[in-house]
């Protein structure tokens, strides 16, 4: 009874060692979850907006094979992104490091900010000052323009 | 209404006009094809090519990285495919440029010898020396992403420029000329 419960218990483990075959190269469930998360941070160079996950590109079906095939190798996350990078540049990075590159592309939400409250701090304090009140003259004159 | 308040109705006007003179500009230089808002620039620039050794074609001797270590001179290489339009687009401009001295090595990406041997007997061959990397994945070391891709090498067998699409007779004059007068 205790070895079925086992069993029974190990049971789930087993999807997650499941044997898949993608893109020509046959890994594990684990394996292949983990190469999926990697491919979907880089991006596709021939269709540019797409992840190498995502298309139907030819380089990015082999580029699909590289990763599986360095995760199969137990090569680390970070040295296969190395490895995209040393060939494509920061291009290839969905989501592109903080660089001197890439500063204004993280600053521009805070610029784009600042120049709203600079614009509304100018508007507000640069608005003509009210006009004098009328004096006694002028208000009995106003009456009887009114009442008239 | 106050100078001021003209002014201010007129920003708006101003910073569109400026945007469409900006998208003007960028599409006549995509239209001279000197201008390709898709190119990646290459890591490879600065650097020497990765290590790589290639087949020629038909058993013909290819070559590797270390035959582009010293070049007397400048020279291209020029990745291509029988299969690729803008390679044949380019095609006559490498001819010329070969027939007048300049040294170009040619990579077929890809493409079947058959199919490459065609090709070359109906553009002609521009290339001094001629290797197939049938697999893509010197390609991939290389940073190509696409094909035609020419690289220009210098004297110390260094990566000085990268042009992703057909090399035209914009890109030749206003990039190419001045960068082998830069490196020779």
């Amino acid at each position: 009874m205790k070895r079925l419960l086992l069993v029974l218990a190990l049971l789930p483990a087993l999807a997650y060692a499941q044997i898949v075959t993608r893109d020509g190269v046959t890994l594990t469930q684990a394996q292949e979850t983990r190469a999926e998360a990697i491919g979907d941070q880089l991006r596709c160079l021939v269709c540019q907006n797409e992840s190498i996950e995502g298309s139907s590109a030819a380089l990015a079906h082999q580029l699909r094979v590289i990763i599986r095939q360095q995760v199969v190798q137990g090569v680390s996350n970070k040295d296969i992104m190395a490895y995209m990078v040393q060939r494509y540049g920061i291009f290839v990075l969905l989501k592109p490091p903080l660089s001197p590159l890439t500063w204004l592309l993280y600053a521009s939400p805070f610029i784009a900010l600042a120049l709203g409250f600079g614009a509304a701090w100018i508007a507000r304090f640069s608005r003509p000052p009210p006009p004098a009140p009328l004096s006694a003259a002028e208000q009995e004159r106003l009456q009887k323009l009114m009442n008239s | 209404m106050t100078l001021r308040r003209r002014l201010l109705f007129a920003a708006p006007l101003a910073v569109v006009a400026a945007g469409g003179a900006g998208f003007y500009a960028i599409l006549r230089r995509m239209q001279a094809q000197n201008y390709d808002p898709h190119a990646l620039p290459s890591p490879l620039i600065g650097h020497k090519p990765p290590a790589f050794t290639l087949p020629g074609l038909n058993g013909g001797p290819g070559f590797s990285n270390t035959d582009l270590i010293a070049p007397p001179r400048p020279m291209l290489v020029n990745w291509f495919a029988s299969w690729c339009i803008p390679c044949a687009q380019e095609a006559g401009l490498l001819y010329a440029l070969a027939q007048a001295g300049l040294p170009i090595w040619g990579i077929a990406y890809e493409d079947k010898p058959e199919a490459i041997s065609n090709y070359l007997g109906q553009y002609g061959n521009p290339f001094q020396r001629l290797a197939t990397d049938e697999s893509g994945l010197t390609a991939i070391n290389w940073g190509v992403y696409g094909v035609p891709e020419t690289y220009l090498i210098d004297k110390s067998g260094i990566v000085r420029w990268r042009w992703a699409g057909a090399i035209t007779d914009d890109v030749l004059q206003n990039r190419l000329n001045p960068l082998l007068a830069q490196y020779s």
